[in-house]
């Protein structure tokens, strides 16, 4: 398995989908090929990261909403009982 | 108000749920400014025009006063209000998106001919992994998210952000499932690309005793 097969195969394999014979071609190829064995690794880690910040965004949510919109909503949902 | 019998600590999400099932405004107006700042958070990943942003916010809040009937105590009030505000979002991309696929070509990883990588410059040292302690590191990485191009980006947030499956994804969107796939693994590629400078260090450079192995017997 050269490198870029790795690439091909890295989601299959992060979702244990590689049959077993593939696997270990992928698993042989990560403990020989320090620059693969890095990209995965940093791979899994960009995943935890995009998590990290977009699920405790407490600092990237505004703090306070435009009073328009506010009273935009509360209209709407008169308008929707209305109708 | 009725007394509870052993004096259970009622908690004030219920207690906003029940005037809210009983049609009250100023439950409403209470749900409507508690949870736009963060609904408008969520939005705004998904929509670029502000315009947008508040049509989508405003419709779930529409959407939600709808079903609160439906809402079930156990959950939390936030994230039904997330997965309603995530499916607004959606609906409005929906009707908006018919551009052409944008290039994500040039963050993705370059090789050379003989398969190895040739653009890496940086690698990952391995230390800072998940920890992003500090709000700089969660605004570089939420502006590295916002810099995916569109069809990339959603097919990331849907999956690693929203946790939904490869099915739901592709449904949501109207894709395949293979491209859902072929998506998620260029947006990873492309997101590394632009986390790596920062949280990356410089690459060593290659050994002139051959690196990486080829094929076969490099052991
Ligand atoms: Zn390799």
């Amino acid at each position: 398995m050269k490198c870029r097969e790795l690439l091909e195969f890295l989601m299959q394999y992060l979702e244990d989908e590689l049959p077993p014979e593939e696997r270990d071609s992928f698993e042989r190829h990560m403990r020989d090929c320090p620059p693969c064995a890095n990209y995965i690794q940093s791979y899994r880690a960009v995943r935890a990261m995009g998590r990290k910040a977009l699920c405790c965004e407490g600092d990237a949510v505004p703090a306070d909403v435009p009073e328009d919109l506010i009273q935009a909503i509360l209209r709407a949902r008169q308008e929707g009982r209305a109708g | 108000m009725a007394p509870t019998p052993n004096a259970v600590p009622v908690d004030p999400e219920s207690l906003l749920v029940d005037r809210l099932r009983q049609g009250e405004d100023a439950a409403f107006e209470e749900l409507v400014r508690e949870h736009s700042p963060r609904m408008l958070a969520v939005a705004r990943r998904f929509l670029s025009s502000e315009d947008d942003v508040r049509d989508a916010v405003q419709e779930a809040f529409i959407s939600a006063f709808k079903s609160i009937q439906n809402f079930e105590g156990n959950a939390r009030l936030s994230t039904w209000l997330h997965r309603i505000v995530v499916n607004a979002s959606l609906m409005k991309l929906r009707r908006r998106r018919r551009k052409p696929e944008e290039s994500i070509e040039d963050l993705l990883p370059q090789f050379s001919e003989d398969a190895h990588r040739v653009n890496p410059a940086f690698e990952w040292d391995g230390r800072q992994d998940a920890d992003l302690e500090r709000s700089e590191d969660r605004d570089f990485v939420r502006q590295a998210i916002e810099r995916l191009p569109d069809t990339y980006r959603n097919v990331l947030l849907l999956r690693d952000i929203e946790e939904l499956n490869t099915e739901e994804t592709a449904r949501i969107l109207g894709v395949s499932e293979n491209a859902v796939k072929i998506r998620l693994h260029r947006a990873r590629q492309a997101l590394r690309t632009l986390l790596l400078p920062r949280f990356g260090v410089p690459e060593h450079p290659p050994d002139a005793s051959g690196d990486a192995p080829n094929d076969e017997g490099s052991r």
